[in-house]
This record gives structure tokens, sequence and C-alpha cells, in this order.
């Protein structure tokens, strides 16, 4: 049961890597017949991201821009994350002294 | 304690990698890194330095307390700093584009890169950069803490 599961995934995933393969026009340039390197066939939100970033935000680092203004809040969770490593890292390590003695 | 050769590479290397981490820090809207860069970076010339020195004689120059302090003061500069953009929108860039404190204006398109820009991504990267440097600092404390307790003869 578990290993014909596990071909059928296997498969799914070969066949949609077949397709991209064969029919790049879906995911590649507007014009449609091979795929191109940094042009996607769907980059408003990137455009808007370059066009808007140094005068919305004033960092020239576009990276930067997003990490810490417009996705801000996904950078509040990563710093959280860190904290809750180092508290859970304190704790486990604490309990095996208490054990040791 | 490691050998004399270690300990100088090490006397040497550590200012350096210090200036590195806080340039990536410093430079963090200009350049690629930033604040979780920079910060692992700074942690790693703490690394260096306890592994150098043995942990009981670099636990008392380099303080737990004072690495978890650093944690906890980055993250609440960090949640301040987008706090007090809030009559917009939490996280709205309120220093930008204001002629205050890294609020000059940059112009658009190639340039050769002002550090005075950017608003309060300077300062959040800076606290984020402490916060990393707490937060993995304690880490490696108190893993060498765990190593001497477990066995006396390892570092």
């Amino acid at each position: 049961m578990r290993k014909l599961l596990l071909s059928i995934a296997l498969l799914v995933v070969v066949a949609s890597l077949l397709y991209i393969s064969i029919n790049p026009a879906d995911f590649g340039y507007p014009t449609g017949d091979h795929l191109v390197f940094g042009h996607p066939k769907y980059s408003d939100m990137d455009d808007y991201f370059i066009h808007n970033g140094q005068n919305q935000t004033g960092a020239n680092n576009i990276v930067t821009s997003i990490v810490f203004d417009y996705r801000g809040f996904d950078t509040l969770g990563e710093a959280s994350v860190l904290f809750t490593a180092v508290l859970a890292v304190g704790m486990v390590l604490r309990a095996l002294r208490r054990d040791a003695k | 304690m490691m050998s004399k050769i270690v300990r100088t590479q090490a006397n040497f290397l550590y200012p350096l990698i210090m200036i590195f981490g806080f340039y990536i820090v410093a430079h963090g809207h200009l350049t690629p890194g930033g604040g979780f860069q920079g910060g692992a970076v700074i942690a790693t010339g703490v690394a260096l330095i306890a592994v150098a020195y043995s942990y009981k004689n670099v636990k008392a120059w380099i303080k737990k307390t004072k690495l978890t302090g650093a944690e906890a003061i980055g993250l609440l500069t960090f949640i301040l700093t987008a706090l007090l953009g809030i009559g917009s929108s939490f996280f709205y860039n309120w220093l930008a584009n204001s002629g205050l404190l890294f609020g000059e204006s940059v112009p658009y398109g190639i340039n050769p890169g002002y550090l005075n820009t950017a608003g309060t991504l300077p300062i959040m990267n800076f606290a984020v950069g402490i916060e990393v440097l707490g937060g993995l600092g304690v880490i490696i404390m108190y893993y060498l803490h765990y190593i001497k307790e477990v066995s006396k003869n390892a570092v």
C-alpha cells in the first residue's frame, strides 16, 4: 500500500515535470516559445517591487526592502523562531544537567 | 586551551570578523546581506574565541546573561520600530524620505549607494543583527557549557 502510494506520487511528479519540459510556453515568456531566465509569464508583483521599491522605502537593496518592509511580518516570525529556538536549547540543556546529578 | 599558534591566529582574525559582521549589518540596505547574515558572522567570531581559548576562560569574558539580554533587546527594538508606524500600518516605513535619521530619498535607478537612506530598514537590520548575535552566541555558550559537564577532558 505504501509502495503503491509512493509510486503514484512519483508518477505525478515525473508527469508534471515532463509536461513543463514539453510545454514551457505555459510558464515562460509571453511570446511563448521557450523559457527565458528573468522573464516569467506573470511578473506584475516583481515589476511593482522593482519600479517602486526605491521610491517607497529608499533602499537600494530590493531584497532587504521586501524582507523588512513589504514582508516585515514574515521577518518578525523568523526573529521569534530564533528566540524560541534559543529558549528551547536552554531548557533542554538545563534538564540534561539536572539529570546528570 | 588550544596552542599558541591557534590563539595568535584567533587574536588576529577576531577584530576582522567583527568589523566584517558589523559592515554587513550596517550596509544591509545597500549590499547583499543584512541583519541575519551579519549577526551570524559576528557569532562566528564568538565561536572562534570560545574554541581557541577554553570555555572556562571565555565564560568570564562573554556572559550568557548579557547575550540573552542583547537578544531580548534586539527583538523588542524590532517590534517597537515596527509598532511606531502603526498610524498607517504595522511595519510602515515611517522614516523613509522624511529627512530625519536615515531619511534621505534615493534617486531611482543605479546609484553609488548612500548610507543615510532607507528609513527604518537600517534600524531593523541593527535590531535583528543584535538579536541573531545574542541568540547564536548564547547557543554556542550553552553547548560548550554542556560539553564541559559531560566530559571533563573536552574543551
